[in-house]
């Protein structure tokens, strides 16, 4: 691992300037369960690291008219045990509740979650081309093992899928996330702040050189209390998803008065299925009309060789939450 | 090398140490204090067998680099006894026989301290059906909430009753 200094800002300001001060080597430091493993695999190699595990964004708060503001260095494991996330959002406390373990929820920061990097294999190993660790190398990953890779939204440059359950559970709940950069601050709405690869999969998010992620708020949401996270994988709990699936769910007199979907695992983004939620609103609830719902969004899927499984998995497991959120 | 120097409370000693920033509390434990009992399995997360307690919560001490933990309090297998009285997850597991090799045993026996202590405090877990209940550790919730620790000797049919077996005491 290459030698670094250390720095502990208290105040988002600070940390910011230290940042921008120290070049584009420099990283901001959450829970470190992600930056620390691709530092000892050489896949980051800052100089510098500014940690900001200790800025004053440690809280969930409540807004008024309703909502949450959650702070970026809130732990997973604090954000999923928060009775007011669980009452209100419970596809949130379950999306973070399948994702890595209890140790790692323990040390995993909001803002590191939103942040962490692909585990295509390919993008983990330094001995092998990719496009998004050194733009212009190639993708071997389209040719070779891609089983885990993306359906939707890929480019010739880049199959990788973003490997967050949380961010799935944001986009779907139209979270808002708040930002600090240089320019002082600014927001950025779910499912926004990820970016589709094209000829730049370098580029994970839409965040500029040096912004601070500080906080995300959750809007008020009444059908977020009728929410659920599905999440099918090769093993039965600390695996990354084959597909998963946040929604909620509004029916009234058994027909779908409002809903929100998003697809995690499928793409380079957590995949806010809008076609699937405009094709539900007014519909019988029915097991049929969440098949056509599915396909709906399902229709533009562009499958590679190994991952073709992924479009039919797709379509049972939105129609299964579905169905299970309409009981 | 950049240097920083840091407090920590290991074990319930004092220690001030001045490491390479690069250092993990891993790496503190086992190389610069001769604690090895947490194990360097994977040193990438994946394994649990260097799971510690820090500030009483578990966590992967393997990805903590430990200038970022000044000022903590690190618990690992060799503090957790009461001088020679186990802890009752020690004596669970010993108990039944909840081992073969034991190099996943310091990690599995901190993780299950931690966690039994995040279920009585209420936390739910993804096996958790009512997120507004009381979580009932069961087996299902068990083998669950400990699946950051892996065992390559196969020994979960113990362990899980060991873990079982202290939660009801």
């Amino acid at each position: 691992m290459r030698p670094f200094t250390y720095e502990r800002p208290t105040d988002a300001a600070s940390a910011v300037a230290l940042l921008g001060d120290a070049g584009p080597a420099a990283r901001y430091l959450g829970g470190g369960t992600n930056l620390v493993d691709l530092m000892k695999l050489g896949v980051e190699s800052p100089d510098v690291l500014v940690d900001v595990t200790r800025l004053p964004h440690d809280r969930i708060e409540e807004l008024d008219g309703g909502g949450l503001r959650i702070g970026a260095a809130v732990r997973n494991s604090d954000l999923a045990a928060d009775r007011r996330v669980r009452e209100a959002y419970p596809v949130l406390a379950q999306s973070v509740l399948a994702g890595a373990s209890g140790q790692l929820r323990n040390m995993a920061t909001v803002g590191g979650n939103l942040l962490q990097r692909t585990r295509c294999a390919y993008f983990t190993d330094v001995t092998k081309a990719c496009n998004k660790r050194e733009g212009g190398t190639g993708c071997p990953a389209r040719a070779g093992h891609h089983r885990n890779h993306a359906i939707l939204g890929h480019s010739e440059a880049c199959v990788a899928t973003h490997p967050s359950d949380m961010a799935v559970a944001l986009a779907a709940l139209g979270a808002t996330v708040h930002v600090e950069g240089h320019d002082g601050p600014r927001t950025i709405p779910m499912p926004g702040l990820h970016r589709l690869p094209g000829d730049e999969p370098q580029r994970d998010t839409e965040l500029r050189p040096g912004e601070l992620v500080t906080a995300v708020e959750l809007p008020a949401l009444e059908l977020a209390r009728r929410s659920a996270y599905r999440k099918v994988r090769e093993r039965a709990s600390f695996a990354f998803a084959l597909v998963s699936v946040a929604a909620a769910l509004d029916v009234r007199d058994g027909v779908v008065e409002d809903c929100r979907i998003a697809l995690g695992a499928v793409a380079h983004v957590p995949w806010r299925a809008l076609r699937t939620e405009e094709a539900l609103r007014g519909r019988p609830a029915t097991e049929a009309a969440f098949g056509e719902a599915a396909d709906a969004e399902l229709a533009a899927a562009d499958p590679l060789p190994e991952n073709a499984f992924k479009v039919p998995l797709a379509r049972r497991v939105i129609v299964r939450t579905l169905e299970e959120l309409s009981r | 090398m950049p240097d920083f120097t840091l407090s920590l409370t290991i074990n319930g000693a004092a220690h001030d140490l001045t490491l390479d920033t690069r250092t993990t509390l891993l790496d503190l434990l086992r190389e610069h204090l001769g604690l090895t009992g947490a194990k360097k399995g994977c040193d990438h997360g994946q394994c649990g067998s260097c799971t510690v307690l820090l500030d009483g919560r578990r966590i992967k001490s393997c990805l903590a680099l430990a200038v970022a933990h000044d000022g903590a309090e690190v618990t690992s297998i060799e503090g957790l006894a009461d001088g020679d009285a186990m802890h009752p997850i020690q004596a669970a597991f010993i108990e039944h026989d909840a081992f073969q090799c034991g190099y996943c045993t310091p990690g599995q026996i901190l993780s299950a301290v931690a966690m039994l202590d995040e279920a009585r405090e209420g936390w739910p877990s993804f096996a958790t059906a009512d997120l507004q209940a009381e979580p009932a550790l069961d087996e299902r919730e068990i083998r669950e909430r400990m699946s950051g620790n892996l065992c390559r000797c196969g020994a979960y049919a113990n362990i899980v009753p060991a873990i079982h077996d202290a939660a009801t005491r």
